[in-house]
């Protein structure tokens, strides 16, 4: 258990463990050793006849495993627009008699649920869903009868704004604090780090946005709130609009990046090749250099890329918080009128991409794993 | 375990959990006002008649937040419970029975893990009447993934040793292995992810609540007092701060005990120490 007193996203801490530490290996590990196992199979027992599968694995497995790879998020993703939609279907509860209230009489019923397409089975609702989702079309609103697609694309666009801004000044600044923990370890820089860091994962979003809102909007007056954004907006108007819901995010994933960061980092450096190194008298930079460092890249990639997908869904309460008009937002409030064509069209996003993410976390580590890239 | 060894930042966490619970049991003989009791004025400021001040409605803060305690600590333990029941329970299942059980079981969590937890949660919510217990249903199904992610990985590790093979061969049954063998040899870790798993769902819970699916009105309930008094802020009264507060107090508590309990484990089995 790397992950420490970690408490926001246990997948992302559970699958940054798994990317390190092969004895846990669930998530990005299984892959990896499923894909090693077939190799070992694919090499050993077919000496005669090879399949064409079996060829390209033997020529070249790190495409093969990259492919499986990918295959296996396609997988992943159809059978989580399955369980969404599916989901939906299973469980109680109507629209069309929440939406009627008090009036619902069976013969009203029936003709919203005729208005809305209720009326055929699911199977054919599923694949026109599916078919319409895949070409961009999610159908159209319940509750206010617009294109889902086309609210989405504005709104998509405003959220991955605010999650790249909290990317690139995240990214760095974990990095930088993890290596400064590591360089300190045990030293009192380490522990003011580890405990502020700790204290940071335990807060809500939503209590860091409205402490900053009080704070630097209506005390000190030199950030805006609420954060809309318009069309017409000029670049530097968007950034200092979006400061606040940006701090937010960085403060809520930098904590949780630099903790996994340390601890991906402080697993290479107490393994045994680095302790030959310090054996064998060599300075402290150079074992960082030439030793450690090359072995730190695959599981600091992966850690990053784990919390971009923990950024992804973090921007769900942000956005509420700070009124910013984006997915998050959009979402919440089709929820709250249960209008499910928005619900299932965000919830399908949110997840694509979380899985995507988590995807190419996974094929960096493949890619960074110098054992995989030599046929054996 | 000698007190002694226990650390003071541990002890912090132990205090801070031991007056919650004070609060959430007693909760009726501390307050001193009603649940929902409109006592004054709307967000009368901190001190004078009201410790903490009055809300959006002009109920007072202090007592909320002490009924809210109860409410926060009730929903988020019952959820922790249930959802450790439930993923452990499938989890020794899946890494005793192994074969076609594990991998169902296996693949079929890494299914409901490939979507995010407040993602699915908020489909699921949107669905679903809101209703208390459906409320708890949903947040331990959502969080027993990461539990049984877990009791797996740490019951197949026992699940290989000598003693639990001896039980085999005299010919007990599955029921026997999970509880009687494997069960008592991976409490202890499973202890500490027990505390990570409560602080998840106190911050889930809060979340939720404060996007207004969580507990519904007028039952006070730390996140939705936030979502309460949230408008309050442009005006620089600080209500909505209080029980937020209050729920990164908690949580840091529990993470501070757990941080401890952690320790404690890896340096029990000669681990990597604090890595």
């Amino acid at each position: 258990m790397t992950g420490g007193g970690s408490t926001r996203d246990p997948a992302a801490t559970m699958a940054g463990v798994a990317g390190s530490d092969p004895q846990l290996s669930v998530a990005a590990g299984t892959d990896a050793s499923k894909g090693n196992q077939s190799l070992n199979t694919a090499t050993s027992n077919d000496q005669g006849a090879l399949s064409p599968w079996g060829k390209f694995v033997r020529k070249s497995p790190l495409a093969a495993l990259i492919l499986q790879r990918l295959a296996l998020s396609v997988a992943l993703l159809f059978a989580v627009s399955i369980m969404i939609f599916g989901g939906v279907e299973a469980l109680p509860g109507d629209f069309a008699t929440t939406y009627l209230g008090q009036s619902a009489t069976p013969q009203a019923v029936a003709n919203i649920r005729k208005d809305l397409g209720l009326d055929q089975p699911a199977t054919t609702r599923y694949f026109q869903w599916l078919g319409g989702a895949l070409q961009g079309d999610f159908g159209n609103s319940w509750a206010s009868r617009n294109s889902v697609s086309e609210q989405i694309g504005k709104r998509l666009g405003n959220s991955l704004f605010l999650a790249f801004f909290a990317a690139i000044i995240s990214i760095p600044l974990a990095i930088g604090l993890g290596m400064l923990a590591v360089q300190f370890r045990d030293r009192l820089v380490d522990k003011v780090i580890n405990v502020i860091s700790l204290a940071a994962i335990s807060l809500p979003e939503f209590f860091v946005g409205y402490l900053l809102i009080l704070f630097f909007a209506v005390q000190m007056g030199v950030a805006t709130f609420p954060a809309t954004v318009y069309d017409s907006m000029g670049l530097t108007e968007r950034l200092s609009a979006i400061a606040l819901p940006t701090a937010t995010l960085v403060l809520v994933v930098l904590a949780h990046m630099m903790r996994m960061t340390r601890a991906a980092i402080l697993n290479v450096m107490s393994s045994a090749y680095v302790e030959t190194a310090e054996l064998k008298g060599l300075s402290g930079l150079r074992i960082i250099a030439r030793h450690a460092a090359p072995n730190a890249v695959a599981p600091v990639i992966n850690v990053v890329a784990l919390n971009l997908a923990y950024l992804v869904v973090g921007v769900v309460v942000v956005e509420v918080v700070f009124v910013y008009p984006g997915m998050g937002q959009y979402m919440v409030d089709a929820v709250t009128v249960r209008d499910m064509p928005v619900v299932q069209a965000c919830g399908l996003i949110f997840a694509a991409f979380y899985i995507f993410l988590n995807m190419v976390a996974d094929i960096l580590a493949i890619v960074a794993n110098p054992r995989l890239r030599h046929p054996r | 375990m000698r007190l002694r060894s226990i650390p003071l930042s541990a002890w912090v966490g132990i205090a801070g959990i031991a007056i919650a619970l004070i609060c959430a049991i007693f909760a009726p003989w501390l307050a001193p006002h009603g649940e929902s009791e409109i006592v004054g004025d709307i967000w009368a400021p901190m001190g004078g008649d009201f410790l903490l001040g009055t809300d959006n409605l002009g109920r007072d803060l202090l007592s909320r937040l002490i009924y809210g305690a109860r409410t926060t600590i009730f929903v988020a333990l019952a959820a922790t419970v249930l959802s450790f029941s439930l993923g452990m329970l499938l989890s020794f299942i899946a890494a005793v029975t192994g074969g076609l059980v594990d991998q169902l079981f296996s693949r079929f969590n890494d299914l409901m893990m490939a979507i995010p937890t407040l993602i699915f949660a908020l489909v699921v919510l949107a669905v679903l009447p809101q209703q208390l217990w459906i409320l708890i249903l949903v947040m331990a199904v959502l969080d027993s993934t990461r539990v049984y992610r877990i009791g797996r990985a740490v019951a197949l590790d026992v699940a290989v040793m000598e003693f639990v093979e001896a039980a085999r061969l005299r010919g007990e049954g599955t029921g026997w292995i999970i509880f009687r063998e494997i069960l008592p040899n991976t409490l202890s870790p499973l202890l500490a992810e027990f505390g990570l798993r409560f602080a998840f769902s106190i911050l889930f819970l809060s979340t939720l609540s404060f996007l207004g699916l969580g507990i519904q009105p007028p039952a006070a309930d730390w996140g939705g007092m936030v979502k309460d008094n949230k408008d309050g802020i442009i005006f620089g009264i600080s209500a909505a701060l209080v029980p937020g507060a209050a729920i990164a107090i908690l949580t840091i508590c529990v993470n501070l005990v757990v941080d401890w309990l952690m320790k404690r484990t890896s340096s029990l089995k000669g681990g990597r120490g604090d890595a």
